[in-house]
């Protein structure tokens, strides 16, 4: 009874931040601005296929390149003793300390084309690179503004793999390649998955970075929703639809990585 | 049994979180202010709680769009909000406006009659003028080649990657409708399209660097961009900044704007409302605001009185002939709306073309 009495503030905190907004949008979604039922916002999906793919694309490019940076980093970063890793690890954390949309707008200002960026490679007379509200850019202030989520998880999965482990591959014949293909990366999916799912997600969801290092020049899915409810075309129904759509796709791709998380630790995820 | 408790807690969270956050609801005599960003002397709020004992509440939004989603949505209580022309229209056919008691803003008078009576609210029921200005061409006179002229300046592909577009759909595709000699106002679907088509022509061409709104500030001010399309009134401050910035209001006429004060149908303290619209007209707030601000007045009898310098320069009060040729924004029937984002989110879905040279 007493535990059941303590979880009564987090029934109300689901309730109302998180039930009462789902259901909020599956009944936009459904309505018409009569508020009767009615599928005709969905019929309208398909013209924006194109966004869908657009984000989906940038956004799997984006986790990509996280990844890339993410694991090997982590992977080091284990290694090394606990004074370099906490500085390290304070280092990654200090930017967001700071808010995101300040982050993205000093992005601006260096990728510009009288940018910082431009300005020391002029020094070396390279460039001018031309950056700024290009699909790199937007790609860019995704992979910086999203990196420590996936450095989190993975160096954390790292981190407490049990060292006997290793020994026990080192102890039957493995080299330290196979040990690393078939035991340190198969134990660290999970952190990899997590990592993946915590990216793509907000990646594919962002509207700032496209507006303030796209130029407007790359139309998002955010940038879509974010249209239908503050934009000209005031249309909270066909916002909810196109956001329950873009759930399914998430829910899609949380799917799809737990199957690949076979089980026992993919707990993570979710 | 706790099951219940815990559920009707919920419902009576759920009920708070509907009635509590409608703003306004601070004990005493209020008036609850909605305006755009850094469109006001804030400081003229202390003076009218000492004249009037009534407390302003202040809030800013940074488009039409989002004020008429907050008052279309419900969610929230204003007395006083100040949309623009085509945004009263939209208000005014949604009834989601009341009809103001003149009888009560006296200082009314001051006004330049050629502001009252106008398309979005012709019958003059509804709205009170609070600025107005032009939108207009911005260019970097050390960056291009020729001054610009006309709208369709912005479309020629010398100015590869050089052009700052308007980033909502109104002014956007509005611009390419005067470039291409229509209405700002027009319902005929052939003409949007073609505008459209224009602009995202120019966009695969790569003419266009960014579609931005008050992003052109830091671009403009920092040669980044050679020519952009903004407010003439935002043009003085960024001009204050980078001296090489030059203003051009196109051959064709631009957009006359007028942003007026209005009271929503959810206000809470009418009297309140109208005294503070009633105190924003008088001559010596008029001219503070307008010092803030840059933008014009259409108080006839403080341009009078303004500092002379500000009030003949030609582009916050540009002349006659010049005015004759702008346009205002009116309101669209809801299928043309409805064609205008369509339109826009094919703009923004064009792709550049890649370049090989």
């Amino acid at each position: 009874m007493r535990t059941k009495s303590a979880a009564v503030p987090y029934v109300f905190w689901m309730a109302v931040f998180v039930v009462i907004p789902l259901v909020l949008i599956v009944v936009y979604a459904f309505t018409n601005f009569d508020g009767e039922f009615t599928l005709e916002n969905f019929n309208n999906i398909d013209v924006f296929l194109q966004v869908f793919g657009n984000s989906v694309v940038l956004a799997l490019i984006a986790t990509a390149i996280c990844l890339l940076i993410a694991y090997p980093f982590s992977y080091f970063l284990a290694q090394e003793g606990p004074i370099f890793r906490k500085v390290a690890m304070l280092l990654i954390m200090l930017p967001m300390w700071m808010n995101f949309l300040l982050r993205t707008y000093a992005w601006m200002s260096i990728l510009e084309n009288n940018g910082f960026l431009n300005q020391f490679l002029g020094i070396f007379g390279i460039g001018p690179i031309h950056i700024i509200n290009t699909d790199v850019a937007v790609v860019l202030g995704m992979v910086y503004n999203f990196l420590p989520f996936m450095i989190l998880p993975i160096f954390s999965v790292i981190d407490k793999l049990d060292r006997k482990y290793i020994e026990a591959a080192q102890d039957l014949g493995a080299n330290k390649r196979e040990t690393f293909r078939r035991v340190i990366f198969p134990l660290s999916l999970p952190g990899v998955l997590s990592g993946v799912t915590m990216v793509f997600i907000p990646s594919i969801s962002t509207f700032a970075i496209s507006k303030l290092l796209g130029g407007g020049m790359s139309f998002l899915l955010g940038d879509l929703i974010e249209m239908q409810f503050l934009g000209s075309a005031y249309n909270p129904h066909l916002g909810s639809a196109i956001s329950l759509m873009m759930l399914l796709l998430v829910l899609v791709a949380t799917l799809i990585t737990n199957r690949f998380g076979d089980g026992d630790e993919g707990t993570v995820l979710m | 049994m706790k099951k219940l408790v815990s559920i009707t807690l919920c419902l009576l969270m759920m009920l708070s979180s509907l009635v509590l956050p409608g703003c306004g609801k601070q004990e005493g005599n209020v008036v609850n202010v909605y305006n755009w960003g850094e469109y006001i002397d804030e400081s003229i709020f202390e003076e009218f709680e000492a004249e009037t004992g009534i407390t302003v509440n202040y809030n800013t939004f940074s488009s039409n769009e989002m004020l008429y989603s907050s008052i279309k949505s419900g969610g929230s209580k204003y007395d006083v909000i100040i949309p623009s022309d085509y945004m009263v229209a939209r208000m005014i056919s949604e009834d989601l406006l009341l009809k103001l008691d003149y009888s009560k803003i006296p200082n009314m008078k001051n006004l330049d009659e050629q502001y009252l009576h106008l398309e979005f609210d012709p019958q003059q029921q509804y709205s009170v003028p609070y600025m107005w200005g032009t939108t207009g061409i911005i260019y970097n006179t050390t960056m291009v080649d020729e001054a610009p002229t006309s709208w369709m300046d912005l479309f020629t592909t010398d100015l590869r990657s050089q052009v700052l577009i308007f980033d909502n759909p109104r002014d956007c595709i509005g611009l390419a409708l005067k470039a291409l000699g229509y209405s700002f106002n027009t319902t005929n679907e052939e003409e949007i399209r073609q505008a459209a088509e224009l602009l995202m022509e120019q966009k695969r061409e790569g003419i266009v660097q960014a579609y931005v709104m008050d992003q052109i500030f830091d671009k403009m001010i920092n040669n980044e961009a050679a020519i952009g399309t903004y407010y003439a009134g935002d043009y003085v401050i960024m001009a204050e900044e980078n001296p090489d910035l030059a203003f051009c209001l196109p051959e064709e006429g631009a957009n006359l704007f007028v942003d007026s004060m209005c009271v929503p149908s959810c206000c809470e303290n009418y009297d309140n409302a109208l005294a503070f619209i009633n105190f924003m007209c008088r001559d010596d707030i008029v001219l503070r605001n307008c010092d803030a601000v840059g933008y014009s007045t259409p108080s006839a009898t403080a341009h009078d009185i303004m500092d002379p310098e500000m009030a003949e320069d030609p582009i916050i009060y540009p002349d006659e002939d010049v005015l004759e040729k702008c346009e205002s924004f009116g309101g669209l029937p809801s299928d043309v709306l409805s064609f205008y984002d369509h339109e826009w989110i094919r703009i923004c879905l064009a792709k550049v073309k890649p370049k090989f040279s």
